[in-house]
């Protein structure tokens, strides 16, 4: 008796995805994103608050955002952390940003490495004034990545390393795998 | 520049060239990023009416920064000076810039001479949006009124401008219709210009 094997969805590329999805003006993205930032330093008034309501923004995004990532990429479970970080860089900002980040600065374990984005739409128009030098404004996207990893299980710590509104040549994040949530569902992926 | 390889690196961000605006995001990403707008804003407020203006006052913080882009990359460093001019400035090329189309429809208000409403069959901003009953009339449309209020008034005519839910026959969903109420001083100086 034989029996039905699916066969595997092929992974598709944030090229073909992003080609796919229904888009918008990235201009429109970017304002918005301003008038944002702004409100949060009119109500909150120290940058380190800020900072902290960004990134937990993000993570609200992080965990509703990785539904649609996993329905539309047809990504199945990652190998490693290796592959988890390809897979943010090259499908995961393309389809949501439009554009893809890099991938280096491996530690020997491979739980740490770097995404170095060179275009950021979110900071287009942006330049930091002197009363906001602290603040990382675009706090938002390591909340972002550290929501919807967190909804596959893999706790991160994500530490903005590079920021080109800083005075730096391009934006890295470093994120560090700090564990592993075993799963706990009663079924398996194939079922 | 999205796209354009190796950023060159500006000291000033006026130094850097303007960019065509041709890039774009995801529109989900941008339903996100405005969901966390309106949870957050919701968090600041006891009643609706100061949540509206929170979201206005956001928008408006946009629509300043769209008149001035726009103003240099689609009109020659020139603005409108007349009414039915920014009207048509609004409706046309930002609506077209933010929303990807023109407005849906112009028209100027029946009972008031001072009232146009820009009208949008389903408004970028509410297309994900369900207003729960107990919110009544809040509208998310609050933001783009805010938009249309920040260009406006920075052009030169000063106007209150809100959003509005209105039932249309045989639809489920009602349009937004942006009610635009000019200063009086911009109707004096318009009769003036004749």
């Amino acid at each position: 008796v034989g029996s039905v094997i699916m066969a595997p969805a092929v992974p598709r590329s944030g090229d073909a995805i992003f080609a796919n999805v229904e888009r918008v003006n990235a201009e429109l993205f970017t304002l918005t994103y301003g008038a944002i930032v702004r409100q949060l330093l009119t109500d909150l008034e120290e940058v380190e608050e800020v900072n902290k309501q960004l990134d937990q923004m993000g993570y609200n995004i992080g965990i509703r955002l990785i539904d649609e990532f996993l329905a539309k990429s047809n990504v199945t479970r990652c190998v490693d952390f290796r592959e988890t970080a390809e897979v943010i860089a090259k499908v995961g900002f393309k389809m949501f940003l439009g554009v893809t980040a890099s991938v280096t600065n491996w530690d020997s374990e491979g739980t740490c490495c770097s995404l170095i984005l060179e275009d950021n739409p979110l900071v287009d128009f942006v330049e930091l004034p002197d009363t906001c030098q602290g603040l990382y404004y675009c706090n938002i996207l390591s909340g972002v990545v550290r929501g919807a990893l967190e909804m596959v299980s893999m706790k991160t710590e994500i530490t903005w390393i590079r920021d080109m509104l800083r005075g730096d040549d391009a934006f890295e994040l470093q994120v560090k795998l700090l564990k592993q949530i075993p799963e706990e569902y009663p079924y398996k992926d194939d079922e | 520049m999205i796209g354009a390889g190796k950023m060159k690196q500006y000291s000033n961000v006026l130094d850097k060239p303007l960019s065509k605006g041709r890039q774009e995001v995801s529109f989900s990403g941008f339903a996100y990023l405005f969901s966390e707008l309106v949870q957050y804003n919701q968090t600041q407020v006891d009643n609706i009416g100061e949540l509206e203006r929170r979201l206005e006052d956001a928008g408006y913080a946009v629509g300043v920064r769209v008149l001035e882009l726009l103003c240099h990359r689609e009109k020659g460093n020139r603005r409108e000076t007349r009414l039915l001019g920014i009207l048509s400035f609004v409706h046309s090329t930002v609506w077209k810039v933010l929303f990807g189309k023109v407005a849906d429809s112009l028209e100027k208000g029946t009972e008031h001479e001072d009232e146009y409403m820009i009208s949008e069959k389903e408004l970028l901003v509410n297309r994900f949006i369900s207003v729960p009953k107990d919110m009544g009339s809040f509208n998310c449309g609050a933001f783009v009124a805010g938009i249309v209020r920040g260009v406006l008034d920075n052009a030169g005519f000063p106007a209150v401008v809100t959003a509005h839910f209105v039932p249309v026959d045989g639809q489920q969903r009602p349009r937004t219709t942006i009610l635009i109420k000019f200063a009086e001083e911009v109707l004096r100086r318009e009769a003036r210009l004749g």
